[in-house]
């Protein structure tokens, strides 16, 4: 019986390592292509054991950067601004509605329940921003279609304060004269941390991660962001490629060679690969506390 | 003296005095809403107004309001062709391979992460596996073009030669090859994520149950069998009807990034969201695609409603309504 059970952990272990290592394989190979002589790209392929190592995509990437660098600003920009306000939107809409006394609490979570089944899809949210409300090439564009996420985080967080922010706490604080908007901001939020953080991190990871707005709502290369930089990158390769058949390859001369291709995707990626590690915790805690909650 | 001028309101004055008040002492909680409601309704509501679009025949220069009305036009035109049933095959297909192989796949791992007792292995090893989740899926599509670029990828370059293969095949070209490709794609980028899930509902687990069965020599293997199984199967039904719910809607960034939009793998790897934004970036018809939207809107909604339906027949506390 014993035998049995350390068997099974052993097996456990291979299985999870085999399954980790799968992971970040991809990654290996993007960051060892970036760091090959173009030449050896050429004759062998991208490899993960690169024959030249060479940092001329980099150092010519690092004379180009001005592109890189404003897709950055973007999409630092968009990520806080966004992350802020839908974070004050979600807690201003999440804390009503997590009090009993609210009234017409009822209509207002069917409101909100039913904007997570039901949705007029892409086309019409397209004519509401560009007729409407006149959003095309303006950076509001990245940041307000993402700002509640979806309805679900608005529930997530009621839920919350409903579980961990005690009624009678708050009753004290009434009485000793906060009002609604002190209390939210000295008593509940205090006790919320960790939904809080939760709901930030995953907003911060959606900004971050967003390339369909640019793509929808952005044509002028000044407000892209990284996501839409590395977009139109890939995109144009393809798009010579599909047109030009045979000839493409004379074409393709002027595109970013193979190595550079790949230097600017380790560029997209690197923030994040090196800021996981001091945010993994809450990035699989806020996964299981959405597990639990939903 | 307050008591005195309150026995002197009439009855009813000093009612609609009360609800006044009521209305007043809530009012910051009203006004916290008003900025998220107004959003929804910019948001979520003003386009479910849009959908009529799919009845008309859009023409910008007349603006959209007045274009002409026709009535069934454009979902008659999507219906005949081949193009709905590609797109609706595809979406719906996709979706049960990820749905029943993912939800196998990332409960074994879920079950086997429950069995590493080290915990700096265990953390490590949930960080990784989840690390594909982060990513965004055009960084994905790099990923992939890394292993299928038909002049340098790993997969021709190395992968091919290896196995004796001389021919380098043209994946961007090729779809009989995609089904297989977005399926080991969303699974890489998906069941680190999903195993996770289920691993939280493992870790509520009373661990008396075990040691009671230890207690009567049951193996490991039976414990599982047993008592984790039976344990989490409700939580199973309960995902697997959710995602029946959403069995009309594809992971857009998936079918549109990682095959690069390449016109010559329609076939396997159009789904009804790649559709309906071809036709929204002008690729496509504005109309037709209008009208796969409200389709995808339609249906989608219907199945919700009745896997919602279904959860509650099996277990009312779980239904979302």
């Amino acid at each position: 019986m014993k035998n049995e059970s350390i068997g099974l952990t052993w097996f456990s272990h291979i299985v999870m390592f085999l399954f980790a290592a799968i992971c970040i394989i991809p990654f290996i190979l993007l960051i060892s292509a970036s760091l090959t002589d173009q030449s050896a790209i050429i004759a062998n392929g991208y490899s993960f054991f690169p024959k030249e190592i060479s940092f001329d995509s980099y150092s010519y990437l690092y004379e180009r950067g001005t592109d890189i660098a404003r897709a950055y600003g973007v999409t630092i920009f968009v990520t806080v601004v966004g992350t802020i306000m839908g974070m004050a939107m979600t807690t201003l809409l999440a804390y009503p509605l997590s009090r009993n006394e609210t009234p017409n609490r009822n209509p207002i979570m069917f409101i909100i329940f039913f904007s997570l089944l039901f949705n007029g899809g892409l086309i019409p949210s397209y004519l509401v921003y560009t007729q409407i409300f006149d959003l095309k090439n303006s950076i509001w564009a990245l940041i307000v279609p993402g700002l509640l996420m979806n309805g679900f985080y608005i529930l997530l967080m009621r839920s919350f304060f409903q579980s961990s922010v005690p009624p009678a706490l708050i009753e004290s604080a009434q009485l000793d004269g906060a009002g609604e908007y002190r209390t939210l901001w000295s008593v509940v939020l205090p006790l919320s941390t960790p939904i809080l953080a939760t709901i930030g991190l995953f907003s911060t990871i959606m900004y971050w991660n967003d390339w369909q707005n640019g793509m929808v709502y952005i044509t002028q290369p000044e407000y892209f962001s990284i996501q839409n930089l590395l977009n139109r990158i890939m995109q144009d390769v393809q798009y010579i490629r599909d047109n030009m058949g045979s000839n493409s390859s004379e074409a393709l001369k002027d595109m970013p060679s193979d190595t550079i291709k790949m230097a600017i995707a380790v560029i997209g990626v690197l923030p994040i690969l090196i800021a996981y590690p001091f945010f993994q915790k809450y990035f699989i805690k806020g996964i299981m506390l959405g597990a639990v909650k939903g | 003296m307050e008591q005195a001028t309150s026995a002197a309101v009439p009855l009813d004055v000093l009612k609609g005095k009360k609800r006044k008040n009521k209305y007043r002492k809530y009012w910051p909680l009203m006004t916290m809403m008003i900025p998220g409601l107004l959003y929804l309704l910019f948001n979520n509501y003003l386009p479910m107004a849009g959908i009529v679009i799919a009845f008309k025949d859009v023409n910008f220069a007349k603006g959209i309001l007045q274009s002409d009305w026709t009535g069934f036009d454009n979902f008659e035109y999507l219906f005949k062709t081949s193009d709905a049933y590609i797109i609706t095959r595809n979406t719906i297909l996709y979706n049960v391979v990820f749905l029943v192989l993912g939800t196998v796949l990332s409960l074994a791992c879920a079950i086997l992460l429950n069995e590493i007792k080290n915990k700096l292995l265990l953390k490590a090893y949930q960080s990784l596996i989840t690390l594909p989740h982060l990513i965004s899926m055009v960084i994905v599509s790099y990923l992939v073009y890394a292993f299928l670029s038909p002049e340098v990828g790993f997969m021709n370059k190395t992968i091919l030669p290896w196995l004796g293969i001389e021919d380098e095949v043209l994946w961007y070209f090729e779809s009989k090859y995609w089904p297989v490709i977005l399926t080991l794609v969303h699974f890489w980028k998906g069941i680190g994520f999903s195993s996770i899930v289920f691993f939280a509902a493992l870790l509520g687990i009373d661990e008396e149950y075990y040691e009671a069965a230890r207690l009567d020599g049951a193996s490991r293997w039976k414990q599982i069998r047993h008592i984790t199984l039976p344990i989490i199967t409700p939580i199973i039904i309960l995902m697997t009807l959710l995602s029946v719910g959403r069995i009309f809607y594809s992971d857009f960034g998936l079918f549109y990034q990682v095959p690069l939009n390449s016109g010559a793998l329609f076939e396997t790897t159009a789904t009804i969201d790649t559709y309906v934004f071809n036709g929204l970036m002008g690729s496509g018809d504005l109309g037709m695609s209008a009208a796969a939207g409200l389709y995808q809107s339609i249906v989608g909604f219907i199945l919700v409603v009745l896997a919602n339906y279904s959860v509650r027949l099996y277990s009312k506390d779980n239904a979302l309504f």
